[in-house]
């Protein structure tokens, strides 16, 4: 028998405890990263804050960051082409402002916001995160954002929200592969577990190196999820719904067998037809050996523990 | 000093090696993008395919038009398809490698799309080592058995080319109908022979 008491405490308030075990983690991180790139700052685009503290660039990679204009022209962006060039010049195109975004479903507060008005309640703060294609590329990208997990919070997510469906622009006029309706099912929707959502890792991006992010690298707000493949970090969000269920994303549904849900990055988990072992950085000089891929890209120390019952293999 | 006169199958060879030199001008000119080494691969990877399409083109063409001693141009051609091949498979060993055979051991183990690409490199590097005429003249009958097997070869090529890809199919698409054609018009020669050999047989009179 449940015994009710008077006071009622709203689940949002309720502090997921994995979360609140990972706290300390994530100080001891915060305080490890390095003062490095800070000075990038001072190129930042109007409207976007950020704290000239120093403690800006977290999680700093082991890496060298990836030349802006690799980043800027090596796109997958289905939406507008199926090379991985043309999307730098067809997706200027896309019209971004304004910029709605809405967050839905088993929240206490449905929101819907203009986008400038969402980032003057973020603090916009730049991080340094690996990128692990599924097709064995990467990169080291120096995003600007903010955690997810700060914007959700504003929403009051109810305790029956389990997972997280993201949904990007349908702007067909724009987007020729959405005009002509191939290839993948549109819009494209990616979807995460709710404890990957509030995983101070993952952030909402609305730049990079410095600068407003590129139509071609999601403009104006995008998900990066950088213990993922690439597909997971959806580009051009516009709606955030939060779910009981595990919702189906396009990947997934195009070739479950080769695209699963989860898609962490892990070189021991091929894909059905390629390795994924190593990895090709970009811009690396010819004749210059692979990369070795790790686990959760690196970022095992921080999510392993997300996901320490499952069979990585069977929820790959 | 240029030779006085040039024969036809000795500007045809040069003219196979532009694909290499626009190449070596695209790594000089830094054209090949932000993945310049996959881009590299790619690249050796697709003239190698259109070089075993213009070889298997050859026959028909012959066939077609009655033009006798094209069988050079054949020889020529199939030798640049190894020739594109091996520059393929060195640049996926030594240019993206580094020739770490660890590495390369796991990634071709994992990777089934490899294997199909592997298996018609094979077949190509046989077809090219038995290519000088004292290998055919030794062989007999058997050379044209096994130079048959191109065939083999071009359909494990469209395979291996289907199967490292996403979802973007168009053009393999276009190689696989090329081929498909090329192979289908031998099909039709020799449906054709066998029914013309069939009316020579003479029919058994029930006694």
């Amino acid at each position: 028998m449940i015994i009710k008491t008077q006071k009622v405490i709203p689940a949002s308030e309720i502090t997921d405890p994995h979360l609140f075990l990972q706290r300390r983690k994530v100080v001891k991180a915060l305080l490890a990263a390095p003062l490095a790139y800070a000075g990038i700052h001072s190129g930042l685009a109007a409207g976007q804050t950020t704290p000239g503290n120093g403690l800006a660039s977290h999680y700093q990679t082991d890496s060298t960051i990836t030349p802006a204009n690799l980043v800027k022209n090596y796109n997958n962006y289905y939406e507008f082409s199926l090379t991985k060039e043309q999307p730098a010049s067809l997706a200027q195109s896309l019209r971004i402002d304004p910029w709605t975004i809405e967050i839905t479903g088993e929240v206490e507060k449905p929101l819907r916001l203009d986008l400038d008005d969402l980032l003057k309640l973020q603090t916009v703060q730049e991080y340094v995160y690996r990128f692990r294609c599924v097709e064995a590329w990467s990169m080291v990208v120096p995003w600007l954002g903010f955690p997810l997990a700060s914007l959700l919070k504003t929403a009051k997510p109810l305790s029956s929200a389990q997972f997280v469906k993201f949904t990007s622009i349908h702007q067909p006029e724009a987007m020729p592969l959405q005009a002509n309706n191939t290839m993948l099912e549109w819009p494209y929707v990616e979807g995460l577990r709710i404890d990957e959502a509030f995983h101070p890792l993952t952030l909402l991006a609305t730049g990079m190196y410095g600068e407003r992010l590129s139509k071609q690298n999601g403009a104006p707000i995008r998900l990066v999820v950088p213990w993922k493949y690439g597909f997971k970090s959806i580009k051009a969000v516009v709606k955030i719904e939060l779910l009981k269920k595990a919702p189906l994303t396009t990947w997934n549904k195009f070739a479950p067998h080769d695209y699963g849900f989860y898609a962490n990055v892990n070189p021991a988990v091929p894909h059905p037809r390629w390795s994924q072992a190593s990895e090709r950085p970009l811009g690396s000089h010819f004749f210059t050996p692979r990369r070795k891929t790790e686990l959760f890209n690196g970022y095992g120390e921080q999510v392993a523990a997300l996901y320490r019952t499952m069979d990585l293999s069977h929820f790959f | 000093m240029l030779p006085k006169k040039l024969s036809p199958l000795d500007v045809c060879t040069a003219i196979c090696l532009v694909p290499l030199l626009w190449l070596a001008l695209d790594i000089f000119l830094d054209k090949l993008g932000a993945n310049a080494i996959q881009a590299l691969h790619i690249r050796l990877g697709d003239w190698s395919l259109r070089f075993l399409c213009l070889t298997l083109a050859v026959t028909p063409v012959q066939t077609l038009t009655q033009w006798r001693g094209l069988s050079d141009y054949r020889r020529l051609l199939g030798l640049y398809t190894f020739f594109y091949a091996t520059l393929h498979l060195l640049a996926y060993l030594w240019l993206d490698h580094g020739l770490q055979w660890p590495i390369i051991a796991i990634d071709i183990w994992q990777s089934s799309y490899i294997w199909l690409g592997l298996a018609a490199y094979i077949i190509i590097f046989l077809l090219a080592i038995t290519t000088p005429k004292r290998a055919k003249k030794r062989m007999g009958k058997s050379w044209k058995k096994l130079h048959r097997t191109i065939y083999y070869a071009s359909i494990l090529a469209i395979a291996h080319y289907f199967w490292q890809l996403k979802g973007n199919l168009a053009d393999p698409m276009l190689y696989l109908l090329i081929i498909l054609c090329l192979l289908g018009f031998r099909l039709l020669v020799w449906l054709k022979s066998r029914y013309l050999f069939g009316l020579m047989i003479p029919v058994k009179r029930n006694k």
